[in-house]
């Protein structure tokens, strides 16, 4: 395990001196990848400014599950792009180089790349959740920091699970399905705003299936000591985030089969 | 008019390679549906909660969210990737030997770009959304026809001036690549004004009322925005001709400064021998 580590580390450090060698293309796209974040929000912005509040949220208060989700997605898009790209690794057949060497696949795959640029987005989420830390009035506890740590840590994992289960389908289909865009950048959108907002069907995907509200909505409304509408018990907030971890296993689970089905396109 | 010809023949021919992405088109349609729902049910929370407050009707806005799902592909939003190939690789000095003009050129291969997508999306996105949707019980969502036959024609034609003016924006990313090899950072920047400031992100009648003026005399409204409230009766039918008037006037002025641009970015160009 500790080798495993150690590996990681040199693949991640090889990855980050190769990028570093470009600075001036680096931070144009860092700085690129900020202002395009920055304009997401402003939609969200602009709506509060419209409108004042929605089911009796605000601001600050939406802008705290906005920040978590989207630290918890430019971490997991920081290390996970190896996923990303695999389906045309496998297109190449450059997956079979990976199966050659002795180490397991996944974490040849999550230090096959990680990327610098996508800073832009966490720097936009972080600032995005200090404004929600300073702006509202969350009464912070040690207990709540910990739970917004966590819950990021969590939701780092369940989007890291839709990126595998999306490299999985790779698997069968030789180039990975952008239908999955649907669930990573839609879920990612959905996870932005409350979830009572939505259809009672279209929450229960979010909560049961693909549990991106676990990581997000449920903490946030603990952090927030707001009362839960939706019915959850007090202790859902504290435990939903862990669902984030538990559907990554699922997705490795998945990913163990995939590989057993995989057949080389052979160039 | 045997002057087009040659430029009839690119779009053509890169129109029909373009048709070929049948399965992307359809992988796309899915994420739009689902985009589509999500920011329906979003607006329709914000809607239920301040009811005082309608820069537009919700009937208006359902139809606007889908007519941008559907014509999503319209949009400048990506460069030709065969253009800039050349610029990177320097083929782009074969260009000049060619007898045709470069920008009419790249023109006729945006035409192909912006249309041959869009065609392929458009249609089963509208059949969704104005057909599936009220089956599956979610009728108050629909793409709702127009509520004219004069605002059916408007839209037809400020539709069409919104491909004339996208084309123009298409070929302006391009040539810029000229300058900006590595480009990623520059043309990133111009999608994310492209959506957000065309009405695709949020419908722009949402924005804050002191930003509106400036939005709709932007190029960006004209891609979405103007022809999409016409469509839904936000804009009156009567006011179609001032819709045109500014598409057209955007066009003009970006075709201008595109041939200029290029102009002097082939003056730049040098190439080495070998």
């Amino acid at each position: 395990m500790a080798g495993a580590f150690g590996l990681y580390r040199a693949y991640a450090a090889a990855s980050i001196r190769s990028q570093l060698s470009y600075r001036a293309s680096l931070v144009m796209t860092t700085i690129g990848i900020f202002l395009v974040t920055a304009s997401e929000f402003v939609a969200v912005w602009a709506l509060f400014d419209r409108f004042g509040q929605v089911r009796g949220w605000t601001l600050p208060e939406a802008a705290l599950l906005y920040g978590m989700s989207s630290v918890s997605w430019a971490v997991c898009d920081a290390i996970g792009r190896g996923f990303d790209v695999f389906g045309d690794m496998v297109k190449t057949g450059g997956f079979d180089r990976l199966l050659l060497r002795p180490r397991s696949t996944v974490l040849q795959l999550l230090g096959q790349d990680f990327t610098l640029r996508r800073f832009g987005r966490l720097a936009q989420g972080l600032l995005v959740l200090g404004y929600a830390a300073v702006a509202g009035t969350i009464d912070w506890t040690v207990g709540r920091a910990v739970l917004l740590a966590g819950a990021i840590a969590c939701g780092v994992c369940a989007f890291l699970g839709l990126l595998v289960l999306q490299a999985t389908s790779a698997f069968w289909t030789i180039d990975k399905l952008e239908v999955w865009n649907a669930f990573t950048y839609g879920g990612l959108t959905m996870s932005r705003y409350p979830l009572p907002l939505y259809r009672p069907w279209f929450r229960a995907v979010f909560i049961f299936v693909i549990p991106l509200a676990c990581v997000t909505y449920f903490p946030g409304v603990v952090i927030l000591g707001r009362a839960e509408p939706l019915g959850a018990p007090a202790i859902a907030g504290w435990l939903a985030p862990l669902a984030g971890p538990a559907f990554l296993a699922l997705g490795l689970q998945v990913w163990r089969i995939g590989i057993r089905h995989y057949r080389s396109t052979g160039s | 008019m045997t002057g087009l010809r040659p430029y009839r023949a690119i779009a053509s021919a890169r129109f029909r390679m373009l048709l070929q992405y049948r399965g992307a088109a359809l992988a796309g349609l899915w994420t739009q549906v689902f985009f589509g729902l999500v920011l329906i049910m979003v607006y329709e929370a914000f809607y239920r909660s301040a009811p005082a407050v309608r820069p537009m009707a919700f009937a208006q806005i359902t139809t606007y969210v889908w007519l941008g799902q559907a014509l999503l592909a319209m949009l400048p939003w990506n460069v030709d990737t065969e253009i800039r190939e050349t610029v990177r690789s320097g083929a782009i000095a074969y260009e000049l030997a060619r007898p045709v003009d470069l920008y009419g050129a790249w023109y006729a291969r945006a035409v192909a770009q912006r249309t041959a997508p869009t065609l392929l999306r458009a249609a089963p996105m509208a059949v969704f959304a104005c057909a599936v949707l009220p089956v599956i019980g979610l009728g108050e969502w629909r793409l709702a026809p127009p509520p004219s036959w004069a605002a059916a024609a408007g839209f037809v034609a400020t539709v069409a001036c919104a491909l004339v003016l996208s084309c123009a924006l298409s070929v302006l990313v391009n040539i810029s690549l000229m300058w900006t090899v590595a480009g990623d950072g520059a043309v990133m920047l111009f999608t994310t004004a492209a959506s957000l400031l065309s009405g695709l992100v949020i419908p722009l009648p949402l924005m804050p009322e002191w930003a509106q003026v400036g939005l709709s005399w932007l190029p960006f409204a004209g891609l979405f925005d103007l022809p999409f409230r016409i469509y839904n009766g936000h804009i009156a039918a009567g006011d179609v001709a001032m819709v045109v008037v500014r598409q057209l006037g955007w066009t003009v002025a970006l075709i201008g400064s595109g041939r200029w641009l290029l102009g002097r970015g082939m003056r730049r160009v040098v190439v080495l021998g070998g």
